[in-house]
């Protein structure tokens, strides 16, 4: 897929929120600096990334896990992300895990013809189809 | 992309406010990276968002800018320049400074005959931002 330079961008909207609600109330932020940070997360994922794969190879595998991206935080001398991103991914799983069992509850239902409430429920399924798109372009490997 | 940033209610509550998609599309831009499961995808996205914040935070504490309330460029090209952490964004935050001056440095180094970058002592004066 050829990317265009946009799409290796992240969204200045989300940038500049999480900016604002680290920085203490009343701190401005020139455009120049929200700008250079954006981009700064860009090259920190190409990074993280990169880092995570060598560690992914090392194991001989092909598809980047968790494990992965936390040693590459280490390696990167992150450590202090390490804890609370294994906070997140707790999380994270749970509800992962709630989303597939809410699915498959929805899927019996629908099998007994209860098509309205389908339609209700539209706007959650927007997120879960999009996960389930990913969850089809990648090989999911349990770690 | 964005659809997990697209719900209005749940600002601050949710879980990774960047975009799994969009990550997603940086991470395979790497020609080495076959696939990614998705539990790599929600941590990298999270742990992108505790970077801006740390990268914020940093800066703004550690910034020789003379304003106060501000963060400015110049304090987040000092940080990448000080902080070995962040290092590797040094070519990415370079330092500002003015044209004149640097046209200045570029002939001295012709006359000179150094091909070398060695602009440490002009870089620490000159901070203003072109």
């Amino acid at each position: 897929m050829a990317e265009r330079p946009e799409d290796l961008n992240l969204p200045n909207a989300v940038i500049t929120r999480i900016i604002k609600e680290a920085l203490p109330d009343g701190v401005n932020i020139s455009k120049e600096a929200r700008s250079a940070i954006s981009r700064a997360a860009s090259v920190f994922v190409l990074y993280a990334t990169s880092c995570a794969n060598n560690f992914a190879m090392k194991g001989k595998r092909k598809t980047l896990n968790a494990g992965d991206v936390l040693s590459a935080m280490e390696e990167m001398e992150f450590q202090r992300f390490v804890a609370p991103l294994k906070e997140s991914l707790e999380v994270y799983r749970r509800e992962q895990k709630g989303k597939k069992e809410a699915r498959k509850d929805k899927d019996k239902k629908a099998d007994s013809e209860e098509q309205d409430k389908s339609r209700e429920e539209e706007n959650e399924d927007d997120d879960e189809r999009m996960e389930e798109e990913e969850q089809n372009d990648e090989e999911e490997v349990d770690n | 992309g964005g659809k997990m940033a697209a719900r209005p209610s749940s600002g601050e509550n949710r879980l990774v406010s960047l975009p799994l998609s969009r990550i997603r599309v940086i991470m395979k831009s790497s020609p080495e990276v076959s696939s990614i499961n998705q539990d790599a995808l929600f941590l990298t996205a999270k742990a992108t968002e505790l970077f801006v914040q740390y990268l914020a935070t940093y800066s703004y504490k550690h910034g020789r800018g003379k304003e106060k309330n501000a963060l400015t460029y110049s304090d987040l090209s000092h940080t990448a320049e000080e902080c070995e952490t962040f290092q590797f964004l040094a070519d990415i935050l370079p330092k500002k400074i003015l044209a004149s001056k640097y046209l200045k440095m570029l002939e001295k180094e012709k006359r000179e005959g150094e091909g070398g970058e060695d602009e440490e002592e002009d870089e620490e004066e000159n901070e203003d931002e072109t």
